[in-house]
């Protein structure tokens, strides 16, 4: 089939904007026509930003015509999740406390990808600062999975995931504390990378819990993963736990063999609670691995089964911290009313700005953090988080690439686990050891189950390894062959 | 009431006078517009990141050697969660388990001259909050309906110095309080002004019966602004505490606030509220793990300290001790001093010249007025020439403070110079025992004690300007020639 | 077995106001939630050391050199109550630190 414009990856965008077979115009033409055809359906975005993207393309043309040096970003479509700041646009995180806040900045990874060019579109909807796996959390409604209307895209990161599935935009960059690009791409059918937690700054990132939010790209293919990281790794000076390392050439070993690549099989991940669709698909996928010539073994991270304990500790207790600036004072939402005093305003305005899910976390970290039970629970977390890295560490003596389902169920009704928290919480069970370890991950497109729902593969490599990362979730990406385009599209 | 004693720790905080605040670089500045000195990082936007200022991270090294303190090889930042208005993040980035200067000590002098060690717990690193004007007229905060918050204070570095219980007395607390002002003076890492709460000190006191070493309960002290009320404050509430214990009533534990204008602690009825900082590291600023070969560069930058200077101006300069102590409590003082001496001032005159005349005329003034130590080397070198009367130097200082012109000038222009020219003063000792002769005869007949007489004769011809010792020498000579 | 939470001291502490529905729904919830989390109890023994950021580093320092700040009205424009150059805030009750 010829594929349209809206169709395309980055990778095959940049490459007709260099032979001058398209224009900066034209490709951003063909991402708002995507839009205007389905997200009123889909509702990723949040804040749409058409003037400032044709104004954008525009200058691109322009500047592009002079033959001057192109970066693979330019000209490329892209959304960035509602919890990114961006200057002079508003930045909501998905919550009423944030409805009308306007930064006075850019997050530095939109400085990046807009110094290289890059064309925003929109922010994206998401869980309300980026607590949940559903985007049912957002206090602007749920975002619907381009695959099924009826279906949650998964979160936080949903509307990301499902702006790039339906081509909306071409990329869009997440965030991931427990899972949050990973298990929507893989509900959605996209790419999610999670780098190194340091790899991309976060200064600007609006933080739920510091010491696991990682910034993580969607694309249509795990080469567009590559170019996107390309431009946004490296270190900043605002950002001190941003990791001052070289930047390796992304795209250089990508296209290489993976004979020899020690492949190890997470057993623990294919347990009870995997649908068995799910469990079939990733094993399946594993099989061609091996038909690659990796060789495949069996790996294990026997701590794995603490780690969501340990993060609903460690994610709410910072959350709880980082939370307490929303308080009427500076900026965002005061309650209206007369207020006896500061106090009471700030009782009020937390109140009602807040969201269930965040006051779930907001409590569950001030109760976790305070006297007398630090030690209990925050404390013994920290422990839990070294023993997990310890299983890490273990596990890369042995294998180059760990696998396993990104999630174990594929998208759900929206509403189905609305009342449920623990049941939700499970959904980020084999994506939240990597936050704790601060290890790469990515989440591959590897099948749809019997009812046409996509399913994703996790693969995990040791810190600051994206290279091995991306070269074996791109082999596997092209020997699936799968080009998964939504039934929704199938008229547009 | 003889058979109680006081028990005294205090902690201060020290605003650093680097050029920007402790995690952003927003300019740090005493008197900028309101808000003037903001910046995302500093106000708390959402997204931003605190990144370490490495000049205060050296100055507090500084202060902690100054002290002979520990420097912790690892040392974290944690977050002091409580929600304040003025606190942009409703978290104070500060220290806690593991602060980056432990132990230590200040040896202070009092002023029967005796020094006494005051140990030192720790010295951590941590930020301001914003400042608040509450809005009755009054600026307390009974009473206002509304309040408004100006940040530029937000984020500058602060140290918390915080003492041992080692105190006894309000005399030692202030003591201890002008030491380690000089000593952060000598440093040169903090303007440490208390009316301008770059210096801050709380007071923590109990009182206990003597002889045990059991502590009472402790309560905190707070607002004092100054050295002086320090003291009357800590003297006041020692004074109720023991009174208290005396009556048999029990001490509640509780912060008080000192009243300046009456002169009393006040309970400080604060909302009922649960305290419960919720300390944890803080996961935004990587470890402080400053290399031996930073802290001992640093420790080679460290100045003369205080205890040092009063002592090599006792021993070696011949100062007497409360004439050092003053001395060195003043870094103006200090100045003039080591340039007057530089000069080549004889250093036990000019040392007076320096604590009594000029610190008068520069307390008085409120500045430093136009002085330099070369007037202060005029001052003593005039008065050694027997040039000018001490009255009269006292009067030439004055002109030069104001106008800044040499001391030789002044003296002259006033008409202070002594006359010590033998034939002039020679002259008029003729003429005075000329025009009494009954007195002159007196004298030779023994009565000796008229000679005070023909003196002040002769002074009056001289219209005051003479040396009073030459002028007796040539009057006696010639009564008894 | 769920665990017991006061729900007001929390709150407080957490400066959320919350509904009387609200306190009942957390009091439940919360309790599951940390049932299942103090399960980090049964492996973290006490010779390991804790982690607190996944990659430790040390020492990151900015140099002492300002930079602009921001134009007074872009610092204010999101204060929802502005006083003149400040930010204007009800009445401070005798509290906090
Ligand atoms: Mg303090
Ligand atoms: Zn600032």
């Amino acid at each position: 089939m010829t594929r349209s414009l809206g169709d395309l990856t980055g990778a095959e965008l940049s490459a007709k904007l260099a032979a001058g077979e398209t224009s900066a115009i034209e490709i951003l033409a063909a991402s708002q026509a995507r839009i205007d055809a389905v997200d009123g359906d889909v509702r990723a975005l949040l804040t749409p930003t058409p003037q400032l993207a044709s104004e954008r393309a525009e200058e691109l043309d322009a500047y592009l015509s002079t033959g001057a040096p192109q970066s693979p970003v330019a000209g490329i479509p892209v959304a960035l999740k509602d919890v990114l700041t961006t200057n002079g646009v508003r930045t909501t995180c998905g919550s009423k406390i944030l409805e009308t806040y306007v930064p006075p900045y850019d997050a530095t990874a939109w400085t990046r990808l807009s110094g290289a060019g890059a064309v925003l579109v929109g922010k994206t909807n998401c869980d309300e600062f980026a607590m949940g796996s559903s985007n049912e959390n957002s206090a602007f409604g749920p975002v619907h999975n381009p695959w099924d209307l009826e279906r949650v895209p998964g979160g936080s990161s949903g509307g990301s995931a499902a702006a790039v599935a339906a081509g909306e935009a071409v990329w869009a960059l997440g965030t991931d504390t427990g899972g949050s690009v990973r298990q929507p791409a893989s509900l959605c059918g996209v790419v999610g990378l999670k780098p190194t937690y340091g790899r991309i700054s976060r200064y600007g990132l609006i933080a739920f819990a510091s010491s696991l939010d990682t910034i993580g790209t969607f694309t249509r293919s795990v080469r567009d993963a590559g170019a996107m990281l390309q431009v946004l790794a490296g270190h900043d000076p605002r950002d001190a736990t941003s990791l001052d390392v070289p930047v390796p050439d992304y795209g250089a070993g990508i296209d290489e063999a993976i004979a020899g690549l020690r492949v190890g099989v997470v057993t623990e991940a294919f347990g009870e609670g995997v649908e068995p669709a799910v469990a079939a698909s990733v094993r399946a996928a594993v099989e061609r691995l091996a038909a690659l010539g990796a060789d495949v073994g069996e790996a294990a991270l026997p701590h794995a089964a603490y780690a969501l304990s340990a993060y609903y500790l460690i994610a709410p207790s910072e959350c709880s911290s980082n939370l307490a600036r929303y308080d009427g004072v500076r900026y965002g939402l005061r309650a209206a009313g007369e207020h006896a005093d500061s106090i009471e305003m700030m009782f009020a305005t937390r109140g009602q700005g807040f969201g269930p899910e965040v006051k779930r976390r907001i409590m569950l970290g001030t109760y976790a953090l305070s006297a007398g039970y630090y030690e209990a629970y925050y404390g013994q977390a920290q422990k839990v988080r070294t023993l997990v890295i310890r299983d890490y560490e273990a596990a890369f003596e042995r294998f180059d690439i760990l696998v396993s389902p990104t999630s174990p169920t594929t998208a759900f009704r929206i509403g189905a686990k609305a009342d449920d928290p623990m049941a939700m919480y499970l959904n980020d069970i084999f994506t939240i050891p990597a936050n704790l370890a601060g290890v790469p991950a990515i989440s591959v497109p590897c099948g749809l189950d019997d009812v046409g729902l996509p399913i994703g593969i996790q693969l995990t490599a040791p810190i600051l390894d994206e290279a091995t990362l991306l070269r074996a979730a791109h082999a596997l990406e092209s020997d699936l062959g799968l080009n998964l385009r939504p039934p929704l599209l199938a008229g547009v | 009431m003889g058979s109680y004693e006081a028990v005294i720790g205090l902690e201060c905080h020290v605003e650093l006078s680097t050029l920007t605040k402790m995690f952003c670089p927003c300019a740090n500045a005493f008197d900028a517009e309101p808000n003037a000195n903001t910046c995302a990082v500093c106000v708390g936007h959402p997204g931003t990141l605190p990144v370490p200022n490495r000049e205060a991270i050296a100055r507090i090294i500084k202060i902690g050697l100054a002290l002979d303190s520990q420097i912790a090889p690892h040392s974290l930042f944690h977050r002091k969660n409580y929600f304040y208005p003025d606190m942009p993040k409703n978290f104070q980035i500060s220290q806690y388990d593991l602060p980056i200067c432990v132990g230590g000590h200040l040896d202070i002098e009092l002023a029967d001259g005796s020094t006494k060690r005051v140990g030192i717990t720790r010295v951590h690193m941590e930020e301001d909050t914003g400042k608040t004007q509450h809005g009755s007229e009054s600026g307390r905060i009974h009473g206002a309906t509304h309040a408004s918050i100006d940040f530029n204070r937000a984020g500058v570095p602060l140290v918390e110095c915080v003492s041992e219980p080692d105190m006894r007395t309000a005399e030692e607390a202030g003591a201890y309080l002008r030491e380690l002002r000089a000593t952060l003076e000598a440093l040169d890492v903090s303007d440490v002004k208390m009316e301008e709460g770059s210096l801050r000190c709380d007071g923590n006191v109990s009182v206990r019966p003597l002889g045990t070493d059991a502590f009472g309960t402790k309560v905190e002290i707070k607002n004092m602004n100054s050295i002086r009320s320090l003291e009357r404050a800590l003297t006041y509430e020692i004074a109720r505490q023991t009174a208290a214990i005396a009556a048999g009533e029990q001490i509640v534990q509780e912060t008080r606030h000192w009243d300046e204008d009456a002169g009393a602690t006040k309970s400080m009825r604060s909302k009922e509220e649960a305290f419960d900082y919720r300390y944890f590291p803080e996961p935004d600023i990587p470890a402080l793990e400053p290399e031996a070969a930073w802290v001992e560069e640093i420790r080679a930058s460290l100045p003369e300290l205080p205890r040092a200077r009063r002592d090599r101006y006792m021993s070696a300069l011949g100062l007497r001790p409360d004439v050092a102590r003053v001395l060195v409590g003043d870094r103006g003082s200090i100045g003039l001093f080591e340039g007057a001496i530089a000069a080549g001032a004889d250093p036990v005159p000019a040392a007076n010249w320096v604590t009594q005349d000029a610190a008068g005329l520069r307390n008085a003034a409120g500045q430093d007025g136009a002085l330099t130590p070369g007037h202060i080397a005029d001052v003593v070198g005039l008065i050694a020439a027997g040039t000018v009367s001490n009255a009269g130097a006292k009067q030439a200082l004055e002109a030069s403070f104001a106008s800044g012109e040499p001391v030789a000038e002044a003296v002259a222009r006033l008409g202070l110079t002594q006359v010590s020219d033998t034939s002039a003063l020679g002259a008029l000792a003729d003429e005075v025992i000329a025009e009494h002769p009954d007195v002159a005869a007196k004298f030779r007949d023994g009565k000796e004690g008229v000679i005070g007489f023909l003196v002040g004769q002769l002074m009056q011809k001289a219209a005051g300007a003479a040396n009073p010792k030459l002028a007796q020498t040539l009057l006696r000579e010639r009564l008894q020639g | 077995m769920p665990v017991e939470i006061d729900i007001e001291h929390v709150a407080k502490l957490a400066r959320l106001q919350l509904s009387e529905e609200e306190r009942e729904q957390l009091a439940a919830q919360l309790g599951q939630i940390l049932e299942h989390a103090a399960r980090v109890g049964e492996v973290a023994a006490d010779d390991v050391p804790p982690t607190a950021s996944p990659i430790p580093r040390a020492n990151v320092f900015r140099e002492d050199v300002i930079e602009p700040s921001l134009p007074v009205d872009e610092a204010l424009r999101n204060s929802p109550e502005r006083d003149g150059d400040r930010f204007g805030v009800p009445r401070i009750a005798e509290t906090g630190a």
